[in-house]
Parts: structure tokens; C-alpha cells; sequence
């Protein structure tokens, strides 16, 4: 069968969506017939949600499906599983691990997490310490893990783990798919600058993962982490948004609906950031449209960076910009968000939130030396833990 | 809010396969004939036009005529061609009236919408490299808000960028659009010392100077707008030329050149300078090919495109330069070294055709955010 192309996938959107009418299909049915369709995420496999097709081709499914008002599995939500855990376990799973998770993933029906970051291994990551010690058919793991999203609702989590100590740091990782039923897995909330915890701590103490839940060969973990990671920064602004359809929007709002706010001074921040708004904006839609055209080009890296200072600056001058109104907060009890509200709240959640966008997915300073070394070519920072073992280095 | 609500289609802000052959073809002809030793040579000559190159560029290569419609004489191409052209311009800082003559004067002209008569004969001969025309008002004027008219055939205008290599004035008075010979009685070309010496600048003197009268008061304030806006938008592109070209030759440099027992693009803090620097040129690509765009397609968003991209391309193109003469140390103060030519043309860019502070304030006004 050769791939289809977008005339075939069109016909075959309809189809699906003649098949199962959205008004009347419950979410999670539609979600699982669009996955048996091959709909799911074209590019992927016959039999696991796709079809082979070129993954340029996608945008012409959700697009049919968007105009027929079809449910979509809301990305915030489910982003770490099908940004992060889908791909990976596509490239590196067994075949009786993509048949046991792609699908429940892709639904919607069982929530990921991810299980990377460590109190002392951040931007360092491959430092980290949890341990995975062999034990017949299983692994026991014992550590610490921070910056959990979705941790206190997932079913599964994608993790790496430290299986060799006597090599350098980078060889000695494998990676893992816990179960975060595990009775050894415990989920504590880890409690913010915003006030609420949204990202948990994971205590991992004496967990048994058999070995069928390996994630690639042994000591290879890092080399499966890469994927997970490129796929996260891949999942960032792509997604098509509208002029002022970002954080400029409220200010701009407020701006026009509030006249006596205005200052000479704000105001030549606001038109400045405005326009590096409208311009980041048309950035991501020149990254979307090579994409489509099956050239995606390197501005991808630099998107999160770009959003990530416009988010901080924009946050900054609206509190600002509301004078009396900024020197307030709307609620400090700490509460448990399913999803990462950038818009719905108000300005000072805005201007603490937002400071993580430099943090998360990689902070803005290892993002700098990515494009730097990567796009630019530029030579690599000297580096002294290549060759000594993990166990040798000073920490 | 029209301009928020006109963004139905989306512009295509990639380069087709067609706009890439010309800027080979362009980039080819300028490593020959406008490399940096030559650029800099004929700064210092009496003669910074290469007439050689332009006849090349223009006819050989038929850039000139690019926006005019293949009826008046020209290639029927449009605007998102004309900025390929200027980002190669851009790219190689070379003297040549291609941006006032062939984008602002054509343009100009093309807004009169004449089919026949003196302004389709005079475009046939812009659009065949014949003749060099330039708009006979301050290099710094802004399409929002057109200059003041002068009063007449006798005034002294200035500072006119490329009128020393005009054949033809166009000059907008209270009594319409006049094409003036250059070479005519009562015209006076007096050249000032710019501080872009890629882009020479002349004070116009007309004292009882003669021309033809092309269009009368309201579509010739309507034209200049719309030439002006043209330029604006497109100067964008040559903006955007202007900082690849400092940032390819910046990492260049910093990759070969040793201090410290290491090459100092290795350094993170110059690393980071340089990856930002790169952040911002692929957004200035974005911004300039948004307002190539949608003056090419008549886009009823293009004086926010314009306005955008200037507001934004300007700042970029400055910023390279000046990282691009720090970040290659002492070399980058010399003479020798092309840098200086880049910096001078990117800060008098950030001039020509409205600062960013008046496209802000353009943006300001299509999109409803007043000044208190």
C-alpha cells in the first residue's frame, strides 16, 4: 500500500467523521475510532493510529476535523504522553508495548508524566542519581525526582534511571516506564511561587519495574532520552494562534477598555512588545508552514526562548499597567490545577507563572548554547565529565 | 479593528523555488562584481555607482523591472521578488539605486495607474535599467503621514538618497507630481557626506527648474504614500540581508579567532550573544517576508505588515552590526575590515522611510492602542 496523500486523507477524515457523527459520540469513543482509523497521528504506523503518511500531511486531518467541530484530546492535559512517552516508546518500544500504550495514551484514557529532573541533576540532567538495580526479571529503583507535572494523576510515567555508576554519566542511564500505582512510588505535591502546586515531588523507594518495561537496551537510556526531549521541544509553538491570541491579548484588551491606565511610558512598551509579539507570532507561522512544506528549518529551537522573554515581559508591564489592581493577587491557597492556565487568571499569576517559561524544557541559557552549537556550529564549551565515571564526580 | 479581523488568509512567508533562482543569480553577480574590497574602493572613489554592476543587475539580470507589469515593459513579478533582490543587496552593502529607484519611484509611478503617456514611457525606461529615477523627498519620510508638498519648482530638498545617480527627479509639489530632469536647467544635484557611504545622499536644488506634470495634487500625495509604503515594507529585506550577513561573518570569525588557548565563539557569554543575534534574524525574516507578501498581494493588512516589519528589522539590523563590529574586536574598528560599511547602513536604515518609533506609532493607530 503506498502512503495516502491529502486528497486520501481528507475522504478518509469524512469517513470516520460520517462513521461517527461528534454530536453524538462521546469523547473518548471518537478519540478511539479516529486512533483505529489511523487518523490518530498519520505518520505513525498502520495498526498503531496512522498511516504511514508524511507527517506534513496532519494539519490536513485537523483541519477537517476542527471545521467538523470534532472533540480533540486537550494537549495541555495529555501533552508529556503525547508529546514525550508516544514517540519514544514508537521508536524504541516492543511491539507489545506500543499495542499496550499507544492507544490508552492517545485517548486520553490513561495519563502520562515524566520522571527526568532530579534535585541535583536540572540542566544537568544526565548527572542524575536515581538508581536502577537489576534483580532478576525486574529492576528496583530508589530516588528523588522533582518537577512532576501531572504526577498526582498519572497512570504511567516515562523515567530514567542510573544502571551503571562505573561509567561516565552519559553511558550508564537506562530508561524506564513505571507504574506510578507502584505502593514504592509516592507523589508529594511540590507547592510554588504561584501558591499552588501544579508540579509534585516523586519519591521512588524500593519500586519493581519488570524488566519488559525497559525502554531500549541497557545503558542506553540517555541515547531514548534524546528522543523524549526533541519531541518536547518540537511540541512547543507549533500550533497555529491567532493575531493578539497570545499574551498580549488581555493587555491589549485592557489597554483599549481602560483609558485612565494609560502612561506615555506603558505605552511605548506596550507597541514595543506588541510588535515583537505580531512577530513571534509570524515566526511560528513561518515554522508551521515549512513544516507542512517538508522543510522544517532550525527556528524551532529558538520559539520557547522567544515566548518564554515575551510571556516575563508582557506579565511584568500588565501588572504594572493595572496600577492599584496589580498590587493585588486573586488567591494564594494552594491549590492543584489539572492544567497550566496561562490566560484565565490574573496578571500577577501571569508574572509568577510565566518566570517558569525560562525554567521548564530546558532552561533559556541551555537553550542559547543549543542554537549556538547546533544551528550556528559554533565550537562546544570545554568539558571535564566526559571520561570519568559518575560515581568519580564531585557533586 | 480592520486590521485585526483581515488575517482570513495567511500569508506565505516562505520563498518559492523561482525567488530562489533569482537570488542566486543575484548573489552570484554581486560576488563578483561588489565584493567587499570593491565596495569599499568605490567609497572612496568619485564615482560610487559601478555602472557595470546596475546595467547588469537591471537589465541582465531584469531586476529593475520586477514590479512593473510585462505590458509597461517590466517582468511582471512583484514585491515578494523585489525582496529577494534587496536581501542580497542588503547582504553585500553594494551601491546601487535599486531600493529608491526600482521599489520607490517605480511604485510610485505604478500608482497612477497610467497605461500610456509620459509615466508608462517613463516606467518602461526604469523597468529596462534605461534610466534611474528617484523620489524627490527626505530619505526619512514616512508613507504614514506624507511630507509636506513643496510649493513649487523652486525649493531646496534633502537629504535625497541615490540622487547623484538619478536621471530623474520625481518631485511631488502642491501642484502635483513632476518629473524633473536631472540634468535639466535650474536643477542643482549637490552631494552631502552621508553616513551610510553605500547609499549617497544629495541636497536637490531647483531654482525655476521645468518638468511634466504626471498626475495632479491627490493622486500624487496618494502615489508618494503608496511608494513610500512600498519602500518601507522592502527595506525591511534589506534589512534582514544586512544582519545574516553580519551574523554568518560574526560566527565566522569567533570560530577561527584564538584567545585564551580556545576559539572565542566558544565562550558562552559570546555564544549566547550570537544565538540570541540569530533568534532575532529568523524573526526579522518572518516580519520582512510577511510585508513582501502581503504588498504583493494587495493585502488589505499591509500597512500593519509594513509597519511591523519596519518597527521590528530596524532594531535587528542595527544590533547585528554593532555585535558584529565588538564581537570581531579591534579588526572590527578598522577601515579595512567591511563591518564599519554595515554599521553605517544599518543605523542610516534605521532612518530611511520612518524610524521604528513612528512605524510603532502606526501600529498604534490600525490597531486601536492610543497614546494616553
Amino acid at each position: 500500500m503506498t502512503a495516502p496523500d491529502a486528497g486520501e486523507l481528507r475522504r478518509l477524515t469524512r469517513e470516520l467523521l460520517a462513521a461517527h457523527p461528534p454530536a453524538t459520540t462521546g469523547r473518548t469513543d471518537f478519540l478511539k475510532a479516529r486512533f483505529d482509523a489511523g487518523l490518530a497521528w498519520v505518520h505513525y504506523p498502520v495498526g498503531l493510529g496512522g498511516l504511514d503518511a508524511p507527517r506534513s500531511l496532519q494539519p490536513v486531518v485537523d483541519a477537517e476535523l476542527a471545521a467538523a467541530n470534532a472533540p480533540d484530546n486537550d494537549p495541555r492535559r495529555i501533552g508529556i504522553g503525547l508529546g514525550m512517552a508516544a514517540p519514544t516508546i514508537l521508536g524504541f518500544g516492543t511491539d507489545e508495548q506500543k499495542q499496550r500504550f499507544l492507544k490508552p495514551l492517545w485517548a486520553g484514557e490513561e495519563v502520562w508524566c515524566q520522571l527526568f529532573s532530579e534535585p541535583g541533576a536540572g540542566s544537568d540532567l544526565a548527572a542524575l542519581g536515581t538508581r536502577a538495580v537489576r534483580d532478576g526479571e525486574s529492576w528496583v529503583v530508589d530516588g528523588q525526582k522533582v518537577w512532576t507535572s501531572s504526577a498526582h494523576v498519572a497512570r504511567w510515567a516515562i523515567l530514567i534511571a542510573r544502571t551503571d555508576p562505573d561509567v561516565p554519566k552519559h553511558r550508564g542511564i537506562s530508561y524506564f516506564i513505571c507504574d506510578m500505582t507502584d505502593p514504592g512510588v509516592e507523589v508529594r505535591p511540590l507547592r510554588q511561587i504561584t501558591g499552588e502546586a501544579e508540579f509534585n515531588e516523586v519519591f521512588l523507594t524500593g519500586v519493581r519495574i519488570p524488566d519488559s518495561r525497559r525502554l531500549g537496551p541497557v545503558g542506553e537510556g540517555w541515547k531514548v532520552a534524546q528522543t523524549t526531549l526533541m519531541n518536547e521541544r518540537v511540541s512547543i509553538g507549533g500550533a497555529r494562534i491567532p493575531r493578539e491570541g497570545g499574551m498580549i491579548g488581555p493587555v491589549a484588551r485592557t489597554w483599549r477598555e481602560r483609558p485612565g491606565l494609560r502612561t506615555p511610558d506603558l505605552h511605548q512598551r506596550l507597541l514595543t512588545l506588541w510588535v515583537e509579539a505580531e512577530v513571534a507570532r509570524l515566526t511560528g507561522e513561518r515554522l508551521r508552514q515549512q513544516l507542512v512544506a517538508g522543510q522544517p528549518g532550525p527556528e524551532g529551537s529558538g520559539m520557547k526562548l522567544a515566548f518564554a522573554r515575551l510571556n516575563q515581559e508582557i506579565s511584568g508591564l500588565e501588572v504594572e499597567l493595572l496600577g492599584d489592581e496589580g498590587l493585588l493577587y486573586s488567591d494564594w491557597t494552594m491549590r492543584r490545577p489539572e492544567l497550566v492556565d496561562f490566560t484565565g487568571r490574573d496578571a500577577g499569576y501571569r508574572y509568577l507563572r510565566s518566570k517558569g517559561n525560562s525554567i521548564e524544557g530546558g532552561t533559556s541559557e541551555v537553550l542559547l548554547n543549543i542554537v549556538a552549537e547546533r544551528v550556528l556550529g559554533l565550537p562546544a564549551e570545554p568539558r571535564n565529565d566526559k571520561d570519568v565515571a559518575w560515581k568519580d564526580l564531585s557533586r | 479593528m480592520t486590521a485585526q479581523t483581515a488575517v482570513g488568509q495567511a500569508p506565505d512567508l516562505l520563498y518559492s523555488e523561482a525567488e530562489e533562482d533569482l537570488r542566486a543569480a543575484v548573489r552570484s553577480l554581486l560576488a563578483d562584481r561588489a565584493d567587499a574590497p570593491s565596495v569599499i574602493a568605490r567609497t572612496e572613489s568619485d564615482t560610487p555607482y559601478d555602472p557595470r554592476l546596475w546595467t547588469a543587475l537591471a537589465t541582465g539580470i531584469g531586476a529593475a523591472g520586477l514590479l512593473v507589469p510585462e505590458e509597461l515593459g517590466g517582468q511582471g513579478a512583484t514585491h515578494r521578488e523585489a525582496a529577494v533582490v534587496l536581501e542580497e543587496l542588503g547582504r553585500s552593502v553594494a551601491p546601487a539605486p535599486y531600493l529608491t529607484s526600482s521599489v520607490v519611484a517605480t511604485e510610485t509611478l505604478l500608482a497612477l495607474g497610467a497605461q500610456d503617456g509620459p509615466v508608462a514611457g517613463l516606467l518602461a525606461q526604469l523597468a529596462e535599467g534605461r534610466k534611474v529615477a528617484v523620489l524627490a523627498v527626505p530619505f526619512s519620510a514616512a508613507s504614514a503621514g506624507t511630507p509636506a508638498a513643496t510649493g513649487s519648482l523652486d525649493a531646496t530638498l534633502g537629504p535625497i538618497a541615490d540622487a547623484a545617480a538619478a536621471d530623474v527627479l520625481l518631485v511631488p509639489t502642491a501642484d502635483g507630481l513632476h518629473a524633473v530632469a536631472t540634468d535639466a536647467p535650474g536643477v542643482r544635484v549637490e552631494p552631502l557626506v552621508p553616513l551610510d557611504l553605500t547609499r549617497p545622499l544629495a541636497t536637490v536644488a531647483l531654482t525655476g527648474a521645468t518638468g511634466t506634470r504626471l498626475a495632479d495634487a491627490g493622486a500624487s500625495a496618494r502615489a508618494v504614500d503608496r511608494g513610500l509604503l512600498a519602500g518601507a515594507g522592502l527595506l525591511a529585506s534589506e534589512q534582514l540581508g544586512l544582519a545574516e550577513w553580519c551574523l554568518t561573518e560574526t560566527v565566522r570569525h569567533t570560530r577561527e579567532r584564538h584567545q585564551f588557548n580556545r576559539p572565542v565563539g566558544s565562550f558562552q557569554s559570546l555564544k549566547h550573544r550570537m544565538a540570541q543575534l540569530w533568534l532575532e534574524v529568523v524573526s526579522a525574516r518572518a516580519a520582512a517576508r510577511n510585508a513582501a507578501d502581503a504588498l504583493a498581494t494587495g493585502s488589505p493588512d499591509t500597512p500593519l505588515a509594513v509597519a511591523v516589519a519596519q518597527a521590528y528589522c530596524s532594531k535587528v539590523a542595527v544590533h547585528a552590526a554593532e555585535e558584529c563590529v565588538q564581537l570581531h574586536g579591534g579588526i572590527g574598528m578598522t577601515w579595512e575590515h567591511p563591518a564599519h560599511l554595515y554599521l553605517k547602513r544599518a543605523k542610516a536604515d534605521a532612518t530611511a522611510y520612518g524610524t521604528a518609533g513612528r512605524h510603532r506609532e502606526t501600529v498604534a493607530a490600525l490597531m486601536e492602542l492610543p497614546a494616553p
